[in-house]
Formats: structure tokens, C-alpha cells, sequence
């Protein structure tokens, strides 16, 4: 999600300014919260409870961001050799390394400023088993308290009542007692609803942003731009008027790059003709997160559906949060994110991706660190390649671990990748 | 048992260690007419698969004598070793007597893999079983009771008799007895390590995972029978040591033999977990499947796979340690495997703590050369018995 340095980004949209704004805000009241008693819970960004957090007036922080933005900021390199130095092998997650090493060099987070202490370890295992450990190794250093909320995989592909009323049960004599006991204050549920209600209005219009890609030209790079958009909704801002405004505001930009007829604006300025549109299956690398972008605009290529906008939560299937039902409807949320879904619907998603979303290709950036998205891609690759008869290309890098990201290869790859587009398009004499 | 059969005894368990295309299920299948279902390490409720009639097959990766040709085109370089060469037996056809597969949620390889194989075998029965990280009977509890339901209902559709109170608890004494053989075992190992050898009761416990529980637990009697009976079985000065993991990939056998050539005593391991998921005997009387649930929730080892809540990291561990009198720990870990080596450091700082020696290997089951590790524990043997005479 969104870096701070927006590196070759010459361009900004109001939107951009907006989200820049936002997260300033944010870090200093992080910041600030030592002075003025605000508490703060780390959390994961799939199966977040944000609004249930903010009913508490409890800020979320959270820990993969940190990672990322130390990535952007080309200071994981440092963190993930110190924490490699502690004792953690070179094999594991680095986004676990790259935290780490941040909090043993004094936990400051992307804005300068120190990001305080977890008031509460809230563990979303959701999707990811790498997050238990990750939280075991934090409750270690930390010593706070800390609560587990399991959710359940769809191993099946579906979400079924016993799923739900576990997730409910964990939320209503886990969750909430422990925001109770470490804020002293009462569950609230209709502030819950009100935020829940505001996230389903933000939710709309992000929903119509990503869908905005099926056009072409699309409007809107849903990858690398696709990580600006995500921010806000799947870190501290879901149910927050800023976020209904950010949302809305965002929206009334794409629907006018749409009617001009204008492709997204990437590190290179404003896409001119769009060559290839592209599908992309895993989390971008964050290290050469602008290189990696321009690699795409330099041949045109715009990633019109990514599967890493949905690590959050996914909405295209109608799933909106719903104050009518507040603890069922966060349940469901945390269920349905991208990697809590078995590797059948995964491909079937990304297959129905590749026709509804008019793409060219599909392509896998399958990093090192990361089981949860990596084990299987192969398959996938392999799966959607004969579903839909489109070519599919595979890179390898890193999220944050610089030394795995090898720009040479990654070009390389991509270059051959978009000229077998191209035959393709030869042989079935498209143009 | 004489020393012939007890060779005899330690060649079968090899041999059905060796065999990938599972002849001993097969055999099994035709005596009995029954069902065979296959689990992915580290833990599944047996005892409910034996109640229907179904036989539990452990599967453990391929070893090193496993040629993986196209199971190694389904996973980049940085993921394990074990998911290639189960599915390099899937995709060989040596797996063909299953009736189908549980894939535990132990990490996210395995749960992914779960999906894979619905892809790659879909006439297969596939169930994904979703341990509780929750482990309070009001919440994780109830969840897993359904989890169990739905798995005992696969099995009857597959065709198994239906889960019965009574044929519960009779099949959870089966392996209350099995385990409680094994226990033994493991504590003569600790009092008089020379008599049972890790390499020797290694593969007695992976005999374990191919057969029939009732078959095993004579196996075990034979086998402990043999051990007290040898007089050949003489202490040595060596070192004693405890081997920690995650074991859900498995050394090769080799890399076992060499630390104990290498001058250590395992007189306590994580090696094939399941026989000792539980620290006691589940109870009979009341809910059979409600003992069960309870004794997954508050009686089962801190197993990496397992979230550990409340408790202090690597406590269970330095408590095995002393109980068990080694004077060193060996962290052993597969090559890219999360929990095990995310755990590593919390383990390790616990460890030390309590002022144990440890050291740490890293391995892949099909590992060929052992010069290294025969090295590393040998010096660490060393400095073992050199502190240890101060
Ligand atoms: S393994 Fe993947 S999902 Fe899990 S923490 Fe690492 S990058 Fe995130
Ligand atoms: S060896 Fe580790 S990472 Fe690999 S499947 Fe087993 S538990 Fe998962």
C-alpha cells in the first residue's frame, strides 16, 4: 500500500494528495499517542476489524505496511540483515524479518516519526499461519496482551454456519473483552453499526473503481495503482468519513479519466496507447516497486485486475459490511479475503478475471517470502493458461528483501512475456 | 523374540518405511475390504477414522530414495520439499489405494496443497481439516466438533459405517493402548538410551503410520520385548540430547544415524509427533467425541503448528529437557519451512535462558550428505561431555 516517497510519480491527483494527508494524520496521532492516551492495536491487513477497533477508539497499525513502506523507503535491507543477525533464518517470511529489525532499531515508522507500542496484539490469522508466529515472536518483545482470532479457510470454497458462528463466538467472548479490558470502556455496538455503515458507502464506490478497469482503455491501473487505491480501505481508514469522502472523490476522477478516454497515470506520466492488458497473481515487490511499474508503462501494459487488491477483502461478489448484522458481517469479511480461499476458486477467480476484464494475459509474480500466495501459483498458472487460452507468464522476486529482486531478469522476462502476446495476437491476426 | 526376529522385526519396519507405493495398505485393503484415507502430517483424530472402518494412512513426503520429476514443476525453489514428492507419489499413481486425503492446517503449504490436489484428483475425496487455534471448549471446541462431524460424514460417504458412540471408545483405547506402548518406550529411551536407538525407534513409529493400529501396538510389544531381552545393548559415553522441530517434513533417515554415530544419545524427539500428540490417555467414560475434542484442546504437545496462547514460548520445551535429563537441544528444521524456523528464536531464547546448549541443522528430507551434520553434532557432542566432566 501507498509509500510515502512517491518516487518517479510526477503527477498527483487530489486523491493522492488526499491519501498523503490522510496518512500523515494518522502517523502523528500514532505518534502522538504516548502524550495523549491513545491506544493502539497491531493487526493484520486480511480479516482487519478495523471499525471494530475504531468503535473502541483503538488505532490499528499494522505491521505489513510497516514492512512494505520500510521496502519503498529502502531501509529493509538494514532490518531484515539485522534480524537475519538475531537469529531468524534467511528462509522465512520478510516481512517478519523487515518488522523486526524495525523494531529493534527503534520502531520508526515511514513519516520519521516512532510508532508506539501495542497497547493489544490482535492476531487475524486470517489466510496466513506465518501471522501466528509472527505475533508469537511481537508478544515476546512486547509483553502485552495480545488475543487470537482464528478464521476459519475455505477449504471447501464456501463459508458455512459453523465457520461464521465461530468467528462470531471468537469476536463477542475473545475480542471484544479484550478491547473492553484494555480501553475500559463498553462495547459499543451502534457506533460499530455506524461505521460499518459508512464502510459499506466506501466499499460501493471502491468496488465501482476496480470494476472501472473492464473499460477500454482502462482507466485505471489496477496493480501498482491498485495499491493506492486499496490503502485506505484495507488499513486504518475503513468507516471513517474520511474514507467515504476519499473513496467518492477517488471515483469522480476515474469516471473522468473514463469519459476523456484516458489511461492511468503511472511513473512515467499518463499511459499513452494501451498495448496489453494484464492479469497479475500475487503482491508486487516494494523494493523497486517504481521500476517494476515502469517496466509495464514503458511497453504499455496496463494490469487491469490484480489478485493483491483483494488480500483485504473482496467486494466484486456483493459482500458489503452491514450494520444489520455487525459481528456476522465482520465474520464473513475475514473469511472471504483472497488467500482464505483454496486454490480452486482462486483459479476460477482468475480465469473469470481474464474474460470479464477483456485481458490479454495472465501473470504471476510469485515471491519468495510468501506460502500463503506462492504455494500452488504454478498450478494456477498452468490451470488458467488452459481455461482460458490466454498466454501466462511467471517472475519471481521479493516483497522487501532486495537481493531477490533482479531487475535485469525481471525485464528480461517481461519483455519476452509481452512479445509472445504479441505473436499470439499475429497468429489470430489481431493487431 | 530372538535377535533373528527382532531383525526380522526392525527390516519390516524399514522396508515399510522404504515403500512408497504403500503394498502394505494395499494388502490391507484386500484382507479387509475397508477403506484407506491419507493424512498429511502433523496430526489428525485417528481414532475416529479407525471406528468407521477407514484406515489411517500417514503420509511423510518421499525420503531421499524418491526420484521427484513432476512434483518439482508445481513448486518455485523456496517452498519445502515435502509437498513435491507427495505429489510426485500422487502423480505416479503410488498413492492410487487411497480413498482419499486430509490435509490438516498445519501451515499454508499444506492447506494450498489441499486445493492442489482437489485440482489435480478430482475424484478423490479432499478434506481440508481445520484445526482450532481457539482452544476453549465453548468456542474452538464447537467448532471442531463440526469439523470432526463433517469429516466422519466424508467417510460415510465414501461408504464407511457410520461413527458410533461405542465403536468410538473402543477404537480410542485401541490407541490409548497404542500410545501408552509408545510412552513406554520413550521412557526407557530416556532412562537407559543405548537399549532404544532413535534410528531403530524411528522407524518402528513410522511402521505406525501405514498400519493398522492393532498391528503396530504388537509391533511395539515385539519390539520392546527384544530391547530389554539383548544383551548387546551396552551404554556408551555419549551425549544426551533432545531433537526439536516441526517434523513435518522428515529427515532422512541417514541424517538420524548420523547423530547418534556422531556420539548423541536422542533421548527425547519430536520425530513422528502424532504417537505422542497427547501428554495423556483420553478418557473413556462420557462423550467419546467430546473426550477427544478436549484432549486436542488441553492436553496435546506445543507443537509449532499450535498457537501458544497463554503460556510462556519454549516452557514445555525446557520442561521436556530436564524431565528428559538431555544436556543439549538440536533445533532441526526443513528448508523453508515457516513454522518451524519462525519458531526457532523464541525456542532458542528459551533455551538459553535456561542455560542449555543447543544447536541448530537445517535439512531436506532427500539430503544426501551427512559430512556436516556429522561434524556440527559431533563437536557439539563434544563440548557436551567436555562441560558436563567440569
Ligand atoms: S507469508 Fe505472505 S501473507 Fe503471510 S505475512 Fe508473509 S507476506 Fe504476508
Ligand atoms: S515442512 Fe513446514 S512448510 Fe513444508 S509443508 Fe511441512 S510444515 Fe509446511
Amino acid at each position: 500500500m501507498a509509500g510515502q516517497e512517491a518516487g518517479a510519480s510526477a503527477h498527483k491527483d487530489p486523491s493522492q494528495l488526499r491519501q498523503k494527508q490522510m496518512l500523515a494524520e494518522y502517523f502523528t496521532r500514532l505518534a502522538q499517542a504516548p502524550e495523549t492516551g491513545g491506544r493502539c492495536a497491531y493487526t493484520f491487513v486480511p480479516g482487519n476489524l478495523t471499525e471494530l477497533l475504531l468503535s473502541f477508539d483503538v488505532l490499528p497499525v499494522l505491521p505489513e505496511i510497516n514492512a512494505l513502506q520500510s521496502g519503498m523507503r529502502g531501509k529493509s535491507r538494514d532490518y531484515i540483515a539485522l534480524a537475519e543477525k538475531l537469529g531468524h533464518s534467511e528462509d522465512v517470511c520478510t516481512y517478519v524479518k523487515c518488522d523486526i529489525g524495525m523494531l529493534k532499531s527503534g520502531n520508526i515508522g515511514p513519516t520519521g516519526q516512532r510508532i508506539p507500542a501495542p497497547s493489544l496484539l490482535l492476531l487475524s490469522y486470517t489466510g496466513c499461519f506465518t501471522f501466528v508466529k509472527w505475533f508469537e515472536l511481537l508478544r515476546e518483545q512486547y509483553r502485552c496482551p495480545a488475543v487470537m482470532l482464528h478464521v476459519p479457510y475455505q477449504g471447501d470454497g464456501r463459508i458455512t454456519a459453523s465457520m461464521r458462528s465461530y468467528v462470531v463466538d471468537q469476536l463477542r467472548k475473545r475480542v471484544i473483552p479484550a478491547l473492553e479490558q484494555v480501553t475500559g470502556k463498553a462495547y459499543d455496538e451502534e457506533r460499530l453499526r455506524e461505521l460499518l455503515a459508512r464502510s459499506a458507502a466506501a466499499e460501493n464506490d471502491f468496488s465501482w473503481i476496480l470494476e472501472a478497469a473492464k473499460n477500454i482503455p482502462s482507466p485505471i491501473d489496477a496493480y501498482f495503482g491498485g495499491v493506492y487505491y486499496i490503502s485506505p480501505i484495507f488499513t486504518a481508514f475503513r468507516g471513517t468519513p474520511e474514507a467515504v469522502s476519499y473513496y467518492r472523490e477517488l471515483r469522480a476522477e476515474v469516471e473522468e479519466r473514463l469519459r476523456l478516454k484516458k489511461g492511468p497515470v503511472t511513473p512515467k506520466g499518463e499511459l499513452g496507447r494501451e498495448r496489453y492488458r494484464v492479469v497479475v497473481e500475487g503482491p508486487p515487490n516494494w523494493t523497486s516497486f517504481w521500476q517494476f511499474w515502469e517496466m509495464f508503462a514503458e511497453e504499455g501494459a496496463v494490469v487491469v485486475a490484480s489478485s493483491y487488491t483483494k488480500v483485504g477483502g473482496i467486494y466484486e461478489n456483493g459482500f458489503r459490511h452491514d450494520p444489520s448484522r455487525p459481528l456476522e458481517s465482520l465474520a464473513e469479511y475475514c473469511m472471504g479475503c483472497y488467500t482464505n480461499l483454496n486454490l480452486p476458486t482462486r483459479t476460477a477467480m482468475l480465469a473469470r478475471y481474464l474474460q470479464e476484464y477483456r485481458a490479454d494475459g495472465f501473470l504471476v509474480n510469485s515471491v519468495k517470502s510468501c506460502d500463503s500466495f506462492s504455494a500452488g501459483q504454478l498450478l494456477i498458472l498452468r490451470e488458467v493458461e488452459n481455461r482460458t487460452g490466454k498466454p501466462g507468464g511467471f517472475i519471481e522476486s521479493d516483497l522487501v528483501d532486495p537481493r531477490y529482486f533482479s531487475a535485469a531478469n525481471v525485464k528480461n522476462r517481461l519483455e519476452s512475456y509481452f512479445q509472445m502476446i504479441e505473436q499470439k495476437r499475429r497468429r489470430e491476426g489481431i493487431s | 523374540m530372538n535377535s533373528k526376529d527382532a531383525e526380522e522385526l526392525l527390516e519390516r519396519a524399514e522396508a515399510l518405511y522404504r515403500d512408497h507405493r504403500l503394498q502394505s495398505v494395499r494388502e490391507w485393503k484386500r484382507r479387509s475390504g475397508g477403506l484407506a484415507v491419507g493424512y498429511l502430517p502433523i496430526y489428525i483424530p485417528r481414532e475416529l477414522l479407525h471406528a468407521q472402518g477407514v484406515l489411517p494412512v500417514g503420509l511423510m513426503g518421499g525420503g531421499d530414495d524418491l526420484e521427484v520429476i513432476r512434483g518439482d514443476s508445481y513448486y518455485q525453489s523456496y517452498i519445502c520439499h515435502l509437498p513435491r514428492s507427495t505429489l510426485e507419489l500422487g502423480l505416479n499413481g503410488s498413492l492410487d489405494c487411497l480413498d482419499g486425503m486430509i490435509f490438516p492446517a498445519i501451515c499454508d503449504v499444506i492447506r494450498n496443497m489441499s486445493g492442489m490436489w482437489k485440482m489435480l484428483f478430482p475424484d478423490k475425496l479432499v478434506r481440508y481439516l481445520d484445526l482450532p487455534q481457539n482452544f476453549d471448549r465453548e468456542i474452538g471446541g464447537k467448532f471442531y466438533r463440526r469439523q470432526l462431524e463433517e469429516l466422519s460424514q466424508d467417510m460415510v460417504a465414501l461408504g464407511a459405517r457410520p461413527l458410533e458412540e461405542e465403536s468410538l471408545r473402543r477404537s480410542m483405547a485401541i490407541y490409548n493402548e497404542n500410545r501408552r506402548l509408545v510412552r513406554e518406550l520413550w521412557e526407557l529411551r530416556r532412562e537407559e538410551p543405548w537399549k532404544v536407538p532413535a534410528s531403530e525407534f524411528y522407524l518402528i513409529l513410522r511402521a505406525g503410520l501405514v498400519l493398522a493400529v492393532e498391528e503396530h501396538s504388537r509391533m511395539l510389544e515385539n519390539y520392546r520385548m527384544h530391547v530389554h531381552a539383548d544383551p548387546g545393548r551396552k551404554p556408551m559415553d555419549q551425549a544426551r540430547v533432545l531433537v526439536t522441530g516441526c517434523f513435518c517434513e522428515q529427515p532422512p533417515l541417514g541424517f538420524i544415524k548420523t547423530l547418534e554415530r556422531a556420539g548423541c544419545y536422542i533421548v527425547e524427539d519430536d520425530l513422528v509427533q502424532i504417537h505422542r500428540w497427547f501428554h495423556r490417555d483420553i478418557p473413556l467414560e462420557g462423550d467419546p467425541l467430546e473426550n477427544c475434542i478436549a484432549a486436542f484442546l488441553e492436553d496435546a504437545v506445543a507443537s509449532p503448528t499450535r498457537y501458544i496462547g497463554d503460556q510462556e514460548k519454549g516452557r514445555e520445551l525446557v520442561e521436556r529437557a530436564r524431565r528428559s535429563g538431555a544436556e543439549g537441544v538440536l533445533f532441526c528444521a526443513p528448508s523453508f519451512c515457516d513454522p518451524a524456523l519462525l519458531d526457532q528464536p523464541m525456542l532458542v531464547a528459551a533455551v538459553e535462558k535456561a542455560g542449555i546448549q543447543w544447536t541448530g541443522f537445517k535439512y531436506t528430507e532427500n539430503l544426501g550428505q551427512f559430512q556436516v551434520i556429522r561434524e556440527q553434532a559431533g563437536t557439539f557432542a563434544d563440548s557436551i561431555r567436555l562441560w558436563s566432566g567440569v
